[in-house]
Parts: structure tokens; sequence; C-alpha cells
């Protein structure tokens, strides 16, 4: 009887530690384990905290410090421009604007967006020179931007931001950030390097094959005589649930005029937006152009053929503009994947990219001072 | 049998307290990973983005049913063997967790709200802003969430360590009361 009594005394105690019995409370003081089993435990539990901290830290690339992240981007864009506190890291210096857009409801067979439903939705947007210098001096052959959110009835939100280049010359995010690090002023001669650049087109093709493109499109003389290009694919989904893959375009109505080379002043290209709209609104046609089948969606650096379908889905007015300083528009994140129901991102890997390193900037910029815009409202009030 | 049963309902915690909890842990773990995930990339931001909403928002929802069930319950009690100092620590940890979870979502909620960013659940579905347009405001939230969410790491790392040393090194039957199962009564 004993031993079986005994062995039943240190089964129960046994089982208290592993599966745990109403009897758990009462049995405190399990049978104590040996120095080595203690050790075994400990160290057991120690190198499962260890692999939960490191898988979380490995999800975070603490442990791939070359990996491209959104501060990483932005700390580049910083390195290249410099801090300018409460402005963009890019498309820094701008002025904003207010109008409408009027669907003529060509684009619900496109999309069930509501934007495209007939009506007019209000538009708040901003134009801007592309570069991380708030103070930087206008010049044509500048990139130009043009950010805009609309705002749709029931709370739904589009924003886009476009450029006036009809391809972009970066098919990725590496690619961006590697001509980013090529064009880093030299310390000594405050220039870029030619060398560097020069290396980076030779091993880019498709970004040399992209500004051969852009080099065909001379660019215009201001800002409201010219296109801007949406330049990345969206999938458009309609109301039977089909899907196309789009990119869309603002046609200007003011006819072109080619921008002359020399600059003609600071604030050219600004100041001629700013004199155009107080004459009268200005007006661009939103036009998607279809793909077909086959058609890349996912490299912003080719065009897509000749011939391709253009709806032309409605009418982009700008009637007002006013300087950073008073308008909203200068806290609004133009992330290009603010999206309606409706239309969706295509598998153009900047899109996501765009997306984390816009926010990145954001956020950054939200939280510091904001420092006096270059076009001030006694400029836009002149 | 009666009596063995209605002793392990007494150990446990009730079956609706132990399915939130691990629905929970299965949710914020996971939020947790999403949220790490994407500050660091750009090619998954927006797919992880698109997860990390509506899964705050279904965290924010259900710590409200599970802290409203929870005072509708029995608690079992703690292990005899805990002293008062532990229990202490218990206790405020769990107080500690419940905050974190209940906080988190709703400062998330808040910051994209001051920053007027559309809160796009699924869809058309969106949430309406709950504090004023404010980018300097967004931006103390954006760093608070940031903040919070490192301690809702740590804090579950404690959490996990000290029920390791409990179930491991210990053995008072601390784990029986959560487990996902039925403890056996016998």
């Amino acid at each position: 009887m004993a031993p079986l009594g005994a062995n039943q005394e240190a089964k129960t105690t046994n089982g208290s530690g592993e599966s745990l019995s109403e009897t758990a409370p009462m049995e405190k003081h399990s049978a104590p384990l040996s120095a080595g089993n203690m050790f075994a435990r400990l160290a057991a539990i120690g190198v499962l905290l260890l692999v939960v901290v490191g898988a979380f830290l490995y999800l975070g690339g603490w442990f791939s410090p070359q990996k491209l992240t959104p501060a990483r981007f932005a700390d580049e864009f910083e390195r290249v421009n410099g801090i300018h506190s409460g402005f963009r890291r890019n498309h820094a210096k701008g002025v904003c604007v207010r109008g409408f857009f009027d669907s003529n409801e060509q684009g619900a067979r496109l999309s069930k967006a509501v934007v495209f439903h007939t009506g007019r939705v209000p538009v708040i947007g901003r134009f801007s020179l592309g570069g991380g210098d708030p103070h930087a001096t206008d010049d044509p052959s500048t990139v130009r931007g043009l950010g805009l959110q609309f705002s749709l009835p029931d709370g739904e939100q589009w924003r886009t931001a476009m450029i006036n280049l009809p391809v972009f010359p970066f098919k990725d995010p590496q690619a961006f950030y590697d001509n980013l690090v090529a064009s880093q002023p030299d310390p000594n001669t405050h220039q870029p390097d030619p060398a560097k650049g020069a290396a980076f087109l030779a091993s880019h093709p498709e970004t040399a094959r992209a500004l051969a493109i852009i080099k065909s499109h001379a660019p215009s003389s201001g800002f409201d005589n010219t296109a801007y290009y949406g330049l990345n694919a969206f999938r458009f989904v309609n109301a039977d649930g089909a899907s196309t893959y789009v990119r869309w375009t603002l046609a200007p109505m003011q006819p072109y005029e080619a921008g002359t080379g020399a600059s003609q002043g600071k604030e050219l290209l600004f100041d001629g937006l700013i004199a155009s709209i107080q004459r009268q609104p200005l007006q661009w046609h939103l036009v998607m152009t279809v793909a077909q089948a086959g058609d890349p969606t996912d490299n912003a650096t080719v065009q897509w053929p000749e011939g391709r379908e253009q709806v032309d889905v409605g009418t982009l007015t700008l009637d007002s503009v006013e300087s950073e300083e008073t308008s909203p528009a200068r806290d609004i994140n133009f992330d290009p994947l603010v999206l309606p129901a409706g239309m969706a991102p295509s598998n153009d890997p900047l899109l996501s990219a765009r997306s984390a390193i816009y926010s990145q900037s954001f956020t950054r910029r939200a939280g510091e001072t904001k420092e006096p815009s270059e076009i001030t409202s006694s400029e836009v009030r002149r | 049998m009666s009596a063995g049963a209605s002793t392990t309902e007494r150990q446990q915690f009730t079956g609706s307290m132990r399915f939130l909890h691990w629905l929970m842990a299965a949710m914020v773990l996971a939020m947790l990973g999403i949220g790490i995930t994407m500050v660091a990339s750009l090619g998954d931001y927006h797919r992880m983005v698109s997860i990390h909403r509506p899964l705050g928002i279904a965290i924010l929802i259900a710590v409200v049913i599970r802290f409203v069930n929870r005072q509708f319950s029995t608690l079992p009690p703690f292990p005899a063997g805990m002293t008062s100092q532990e229990r202490v620590v218990a206790h405020a940890s769990e107080v500690l967790l419940y905050t974190l979870l209940f906080v988190l979502p709703l400062i998330g909620w808040g910051m994209l709200s001051a920053a007027r960013y559309p809160i796009v659940l699924f869809g058309s579905l969106h949430l309406f802003p709950i504090l004023p347009h404010s980018v300097m405001l967004y931006a103390a939230l954006r760093k608070m969430h940031t903040f919070l969410a490192y301690l809702l790491f740590l804090v579950f790392v404690a959490h996990f360590g000290a029920i390791l040393f409990h179930t491991l090194i210990v053995r008072d039957g601390m784990f029986s009361r959560m487990a996902p199962w039925r403890a056996r009564a016998r």
C-alpha cells in the first residue's frame, strides 16, 4: 500500500505542473526542480522570448540596414535638399487652388466611383515645383506638379498627385532612390557629380528611354497650359464588377505656349499662374486612357501604344488661388492611394512606395514649425 | 462529477472570456506584426495599411465587448501560492493591457481624424472624424501611437514571459485558468 500511495502522490504532483487540475492551488510546492532542469527551463523561456523580440525587430527592418524604408527614403531627401521646417520633402514650393470637377458620366462605365456620376464635386489642390527647396527659382524645365483632392458627397475622397511629364523616369522605388543618391551634391563642389549621374543612366536603360520621351515633349510656358499625367496605372471597377486598367491625364483647355529656356524671374511660373487664374477660371479635360490586354500596368517609364481608347470623363475647373499660408491644401497629403470605391491600385510598385513615402514626409512636416511659404498671401492678392 | 465540474468553473475563466482572450491574442499579435512591418515597408505598405485600419477598429470593438463581458463574469482566483505583491503586479498588468488595447486603436482613429485622412474600412465604408483638424495634433498622436505600440509589445513580452515562468518554473496552474480547452476536473 505504501509504495502505491507514494507513487500516486508523485503522479498528482507531476500532473498539477502540466495539466493543472483543481488541486493546483494546493500544490504550490511542486516537486523541486534539479539545478540542471531549472537551468534548462529558464534557458527555454529566455530563448522563446528572444525569438519573439527578434521576429518583431526583424519585421521592423532592424537587421537589414540596406533595406529601403520610408524613413530612409525621407532621410535621403533631407540629405540632398536639407531640412526645410514644415515643408514637403519633395515638391516643396507651391501654391494652393480651389475649384470643382464636373463629371459627364462617361467614366461610369469604367468605374462605379461616385465622382463619375453626373454632377459637380468640389476640388482643392496645389501646384508645385519639383525638388525639395521651398524657395527654388522657377524654371520651365523643372518638373511641375499638381495635387488634387476631390471631395465626394458621402465623405469619400479621391486624391491624386500628377506631374507634367508624360512618363516617370524611374520604374521602381529603388531606381528613384539610387538616382537621388547619385544626385547628392558633392561636399567640395556643392554640385552633383556628373560621373555618378552617367553611371546611373548606364545601369538604368529604362530611365534613358523615358528621358528621351520626356525630351520630345517640350515644356510649356506655365502651370496653366500644360498637361498633367497620373503616370501610374490604376484598376477601375464598374458597377457590374468588371475591371479595367486606366491611366489618367489632365489635358489643358488653355492653349499651349512653349516655355522659354532662360529664367525670367524667381516666381515666373507661380506669378504666371496667379495672373492667369485671376483673369479667368482654368480648365482641363480629365481623360482616361484605357489599357488593352498585355499593356504594362507595372511600369510608369513606358507609354501605352498609340491608339488606345481615350475617354473624356469630365472637366476640372480651378477658379481661385491661395497661398499655402492660409489654404488647408498645405496640410493635405496628396497620397495617390486615397481612392474612392471603384478605383484600386494596379501592380505598379511605385504606388505603394509613393503612399508610404508621402505619409512619412507628411508626418515629419506635420509636427514641424511652419516656415513662411515662398508664395505669400500678399503675392497672391497682388 | 458535478462537484468536480463546478470546481473547474471556479478555477478557469468562463468560456466566453477564454474565447475573447484567444481571439484578441491572435488579432493583437497580427496587428503588432502588421504595424511594425508596414512602417518599414515600401512595397507592402498599402496592403498592410488596408488591413491595419479595419483590424484596429475590430480590436477596439472586441476590447469593449470583452470588458463588458468581464464585468458580468465571475473570475477564478489567482493561484494560492501567489504573494500579494505578485497579485498587485498581475492585476496592474491586466489594467495596462486593457487600457492599451482600448487606447491604441482610439489614438489611431483620432490621429487620422486630426489629419483629415478618410478613414476607409472596406470599399466606401469609412469612419467619421473624432477630433478637430490639426496637423500638429496629428503629429503628436502619431508619435504617441508608435510609443504605445512599442509599449504594448513590451507588455505582451512580459505577459508571455510571466506565463512561461508560472508554467515551467512555478508550476502553479496559472495557464489552465485561461487555457483554450476546458481544464480536466479530476
